[in-house]
């Protein structure tokens, strides 16, 4: 019995926010990926909502291109907390016609979730999604809402955002439009780290490091995989690595890395000297590439 | 671990950016790859130095246009604290983003050019940090490599900016002076050897001073309910949490609560933090709360002590900081978000408005514009349970919903 002083502020707020989310909307998602963030998100949502359970299902928008690792945990972690989980696949946009499959050696179907997820929110009348994204990742993210309003086509208008006062979050919207909710906007990647440390919590093992078939391409760590174009002349070696994002494997790059214990890790990204988005090979495409991808509806 | 919100606040090209970028770099937390776009970018735009500001500027019409249009948000932490800089713009037509920007903050940066010294712009910057009550303001005198590091320079801004703090009306407001060169590096992190003259910390050893408590706005406790939680499972059958944020001050097992609007007494019976229990929930906690009698609470609902009652009432008066091109007239009806409560609100009377510049009020004023700040009163359907700002910062302060468009389109601050 003591008091609650010693909590982290950031703690605070995440869950300040999670109950605004199922206070305010009618229908929230949490949009589930299977990365350290969204793994991140479920704990905060757990203890946000305690002793009930989180009263909102998780939607995870499958490139079909994921590590094997992050699938098997995901359904693990669901099945465990009793969640409900939805699962919608690009390879069916990619099916029906409604997208195009990128070709290439830069090819990667991250662009293509945009499309299944704006099909999902209007199937299920989704009126809030919640997202793992930080405002420390990217400039554009840095101007980002924690609650960031989006229209009819899920387009993100970036000089008409509500300001946000105080904490008081404003959910009103009309019909037709949804809210992406950031509960962890304020957090840094160390933030993420440094809180799945205190919390003991599981995340996929691909986190950490391990011998992996890659091959170095501009400077960055792919994996040799089918999912990955690979030239002839670039050469498939076995490295110990591990990854700081975990996306679709076309477009996560890995980084030479010893850390096999969430300890080390953490220590290595205190040490760090290279941005976590610096591995992520979707916002190298041009410097304005993830603000367009926002305005597009990319989350 | 500690977190200290600070608002920015310059004149277009007061070098608020570079300030930024500087303590960033100096502070060690730009990684190799920002640092390197930061370098290229640099070279393509023929500078021989390191241009700080490509590290905050973040969307693609600002970089077009060379300025900061919105409120960004910036990162970097020491052994000893986190800091989140609000990056706000300093445009005439941004005051909506200044007030957003320093809302939230318990510390202002407000940058001068040493070469211009205080400009109107200086004014209202300082209006604003003065009205949102922040407690700890730096006014950072910049550009000093451009005037020859001149103490004499230095003096006379310091002295005009005291004019203006004669005019403010939060009198209690902690002003310390800083003279600095952010594209230099002078006083930001490291001491500069070229101001001998000047004893005082740099902006980092500044901030990394403050007491975090002392920053902080205390007032009394008010625990207004977000959510009810009742898991209506065998475990917890009968389990009603009340889930909110502790605001002002802590709250206790066994104190006396009042339920408001309901005016309904009891008592705290248990306090959780997740699954664990706690004897006090202390400010800023976001816990849940049970009481020992079943009475009616609901979301917008408030607990507060019964020794310790806010003001209960279907009228207010307040300064409303406008921020929408429609403009606001007596008559108009807004939904009023006091917290997580909200009424419905119609303008009962536009008193004045109030120069940002301290230059003084219009009183013939019948609608506001954009960035305009007026005092205002308010009629509500139903009443709210509110303290004036100056006592309360977050029980005292709400924002104004348009019941067309939903925008957020205006900040108050209740008298």
């Amino acid at each position: 019995m003591k008091d609650t002083s010693h909590i982290n502020p950031l703690e605070n707020e995440a869950i300040y926010i999670f109950r605004e989310v199922a206070a305010q909307f009618e229908k929230p998602v949490l949009l589930f990926s299977g990365g350290k963030d969204s793994i991140t998100l479920v704990r905060l949502a757990q203890k946000a909502f305690w002793p009930a359970k989180i009263p909102f299902p998780l939607l995870h928008i499958d490139t079909g291109h994921n590590f094997p690792e992050t699938i098997a945990f995901r359904d693990r972690l669901v099945e465990e907390l009793g969640l409900e989980l939805i699962v919608r696949n690009v390879q069916d946009a990619i099916d029906a016609g409604k997208v195009k499959e990128e070709s290439g050696k830069y090819a990667s179907r991250n662009s293509l979730q945009t499309t299944t997820l704006l099909d999902a929110i209007e199937e299920f009348k989704f009126d809030a999604c919640i997202g793992g994204a930080r405002r420390d990742e990217e400039k554009a993210r840095a101007k980002e809402r924690i609650f960031s309003v989006r229209d009819d086509f899920g387009q993100w208008d970036e000089k008409s955002q509500r300001p946000e006062l105080f904490d008081m979050l404003n959910g009103q919207i009309e019909l037709g439009q949804n809210v992406r909710v950031f509960p962890i906007s304020n957090w840094t990647e160390l933030d993420v780290w440094s809180y799945i440390e205190k919390e003991n919590i599981e995340i996929p093992s691909i986190y950490f490091a391990h011998k992996r078939k890659v091959f170095l391409r501009d400077g960055l760590i792919w994996s040799h995989s089918d999912y990955v174009f690979q030239e002839e002349d670039e050469e498939v070696l076995e490295r110990m690595v591990r990854f700081r994002t975990v996306g679709d494997m076309s477009c996560t790059a890995a980084v030479f890395s010893e850390a096999a214990d969430i300890e080390s890790v953490v220590q290595e990204i205190r040490d760090s000297v290279i941005s976590e988005r610096g591995a992520r090979i979707d916002d190298k495409r041009s410097e304005a590439a993830m603000e367009k991808r926002k305005q597009q509806g990319y989350f | 671990m500690e977190v200290l919100k600070i608002a920015t606040a310059g004149s277009v090209d007061d070098g608020k950016s570079t300030l930024i970028g500087r303590l960033l770099y100096d502070t060690k937390s730009l990684t190799t790859d920002k640092l390197e776009a930061i370098e290229k970018k640099s070279k393509q735009k023929g500078y021989d130095y390191l241009d700080f500001s490509l590290a905050t500027d973040g969307l693609v019409a600002e970089r077009e246009q060379g300025i900061t249009i919105d409120v960004a948000h910036i990162y970097f932490s020491t052994a000893k604290k986190s800091y989140i800089i609000a990056d706000t713009p300093g445009h005439v037509e941004y005051t909506r983003n200044m007030v957003t920007g320093a809302s939230t903050s318990q510390a202002a940066i407000i940058l001068i050019d040493a070469r211009r010294g205080v400009v109107e712009q200086t004014n209202r910057h300082f209006f604003i940090n003065n009205l949102l009550r922040i407690k700890e303001v730096i006014v950072a005198i910049n550009k000093m490599d451009l005037v020859e590091f001149s103490q004499e320079r230095y003096e006379t801004i310091k002295s005009d900016f005291k004019q203006l703090m004669e005019k403010r009306d939060y009198q209690e407001q902690k002003i310390t002076f800083i003279p600095v060169s952010a594209l230099k590096g002078d006083n930001v992190v490291n001491r500069s050897e070229s101001t001998p003259w000047y004893k005082g910390e740099t902006l980092l050893e500044h901030l990394e001073g403050l007491d975090m408590e002392a920053v902080s706005n205390v007032g009394t406790p008010r625990f207004p309910v977000q959510y009810v939680i009742r898991p209506k499972t065998d475990d917890f059958h009968d389990f009603r949490g009340f889930a909110g944020k502790v605001y002002g001050g802590e709250l206790s097992v066994g104190d006396t609560v009042v339920a408001l609007p309901s005016q309904t007494k009891s008592r705290i019976k248990e306090i959780y933090f997740y699954d664990k229990k706690y004897h006090s929930a202390s400010r800023r906690s976001s816990v849940t709360i049970t009481l020992e009698d079943e009475i009616n609470v609901s979301r917008g609902d408030m607990l507060v002590k019964e020794d310790d009652l806010p003001t209960i009432d279907k009228q207010f008066t307040a300064t409303v900081s406008w921020m929408d091109a429609k403009e606001l007239s007596v008559g108009n009806k807004y939904v009023v978000q006091h917290g997580v409560h909200k009424v419905l609100a119609k303008v009962a009377t536009i008193h004045h408005k109030i120069y940002p510049d301290y230059s003084g009020i219009d009183d013939s004023a019948s609608s506001l514009g954009m960035n305009d700040i007026a005092q205002v009163s308010f009629k509500l359907n139903k009443p709210i349970f509110f303290d004036a700002f100056k006592e309360h910062r977050t029980n005292g302060s709400f924002i104004l919903i348009d019941t067309q468009s939903n925008n957020t389109v205006g900040a108050g601050f209740i008298n």
